[in-house]
């Protein structure tokens, strides 16, 4: 990653035009070509160096529920219980954490009937109580890195 | 910002779009003439959906997410914050503003074992800045912070990130 791939990062982490030839929009305030602009974000991505590049959406804005959720499992039945759980398709991520509440997954799904519908089945499965804690409030959400 | 004020949703040829670029913008010179040819419409009116669906939030925006990982941020902190309902809303922005935060939100509280009512997911280059970081949120709270935690991740247990797709249609 050189000067102008960090420049690429950060300036293309507060938008992109919508035009018909953005790169070559956005390359011109970068001061490099187009076709320069393409490929180094294709090998930005080969590399894993962005995760992604397009449209950002607002998930509850998209018409359906989403929650975080976090479990207290005991060590023996923690596999068991994370098994059980990613099975579920509307469980989009799932993370172990250092803390008695040591499992903390995202649910979506289409409707919130369906949302609680997937909690009352995990609980039932695993044996253990969910907690639900969708977001009540958003302050801020930011997930840009100056490089 | 409010989450109640009434929000357009997006309809059927605005959603076969977001399905579209679910996996990201195509790397080609006219990125919208590809989606238009796609989705069987003109590129005018792709960018003219993009454009309201930015406009009315559905797309936060359109960019770039850098790998915090390959970026040298590998320590992440999900701070969870105990502070008084009726004060929540002067803090919770102080917390986002700060430069390391990602995400700040409210959450239900369960007492008596989950009384934290504020996350904050702070990033650092090493856990001694993270840690530095909980330091700097607990003395801007100060009375305010009647308790926090910070849970590291240990483990990645499944990652499929979130998919129009996944929720049935």
């Amino acid at each position: 990653m050189d000067a102008i791939d960090r420049a690429i990062i950060n300036a293309l982490q507060d938008g992109f035009p919508i035009c018909a030839r953005p790169y070559a929009a956005a390359a011109e305030q970068l001061g490099i070509t187009e076709d320069d602009l393409l490929q180094r974000l294709a090998a930005l991505r080969e590399q894993n160096t962005i995760t992604r590049f397009g449209p950002l959406f607002h998930a509850e804005r998209l018409g359906g529920a989403l929650s975080l959720v976090a479990m207290r499992i005991p060590a023996q039945d923690f596999d068991r219980v994370a098994a059980q759980v990613n099975a579920h398709v509307e469980v989009a991520h799932n993370y172990e954490r250092t803390h008695e509440f040591n499992m903390w997954f995202v649910l979506a799904t289409e409707t919130e009937q369906q949302l609680q519908d997937t909690l009352r089945a995990i609980e039932a499965e695993t044996g253990y109580p969910v907690y639900n804690m969708p977001k009540l409030e958003e302050y801020y959400l930011n997930l840009r890195f100056a490089v | 910002m409010s989450e109640a004020r009434v929000i357009a949703l997006p309809d059927a040829t605005d959603r076969a779009l977001i399905v579209a670029t679910q996996g990201g913008l195509p790397l080609v010179a006219e990125p919208y003439h590809v989606l238009a040819d796609q989705l069987g419409i003109s590129a005018e009116e792709v960018m003219q959906r993009l454009q309201a669906m930015q406009q009315n939030g559905i797309i936060r925006r359109i960019g770039l997410v850098p790998n915090h990982y390959a970026l040298g941020y590998t320590c992440n902190g999900m701070t969870v914050w105990d502070v008084p309902d009726e004060r929540i809303h002067i803090l919770g922005p102080k917390l986002g503003a700060l430069p390391f935060v990602s995400h700040c939100y409210r959450r239900p509280r369960f007492l008596p074992d989950w009384p934290y009512n504020l996350f904050a997911m702070v990033h650092g280059r090493s856990r001694a800045e993270t840690d530095a970081q909980v330091e700097e949120i607990a003395r801007l709270l100060g009375d305010d912070d009647r308790g926090h935690a910070v849970l590291y991740s240990t483990r990645i247990l499944k990652k499929t990130g979130l998919r129009l797709g996944n929720r049935g249609d």
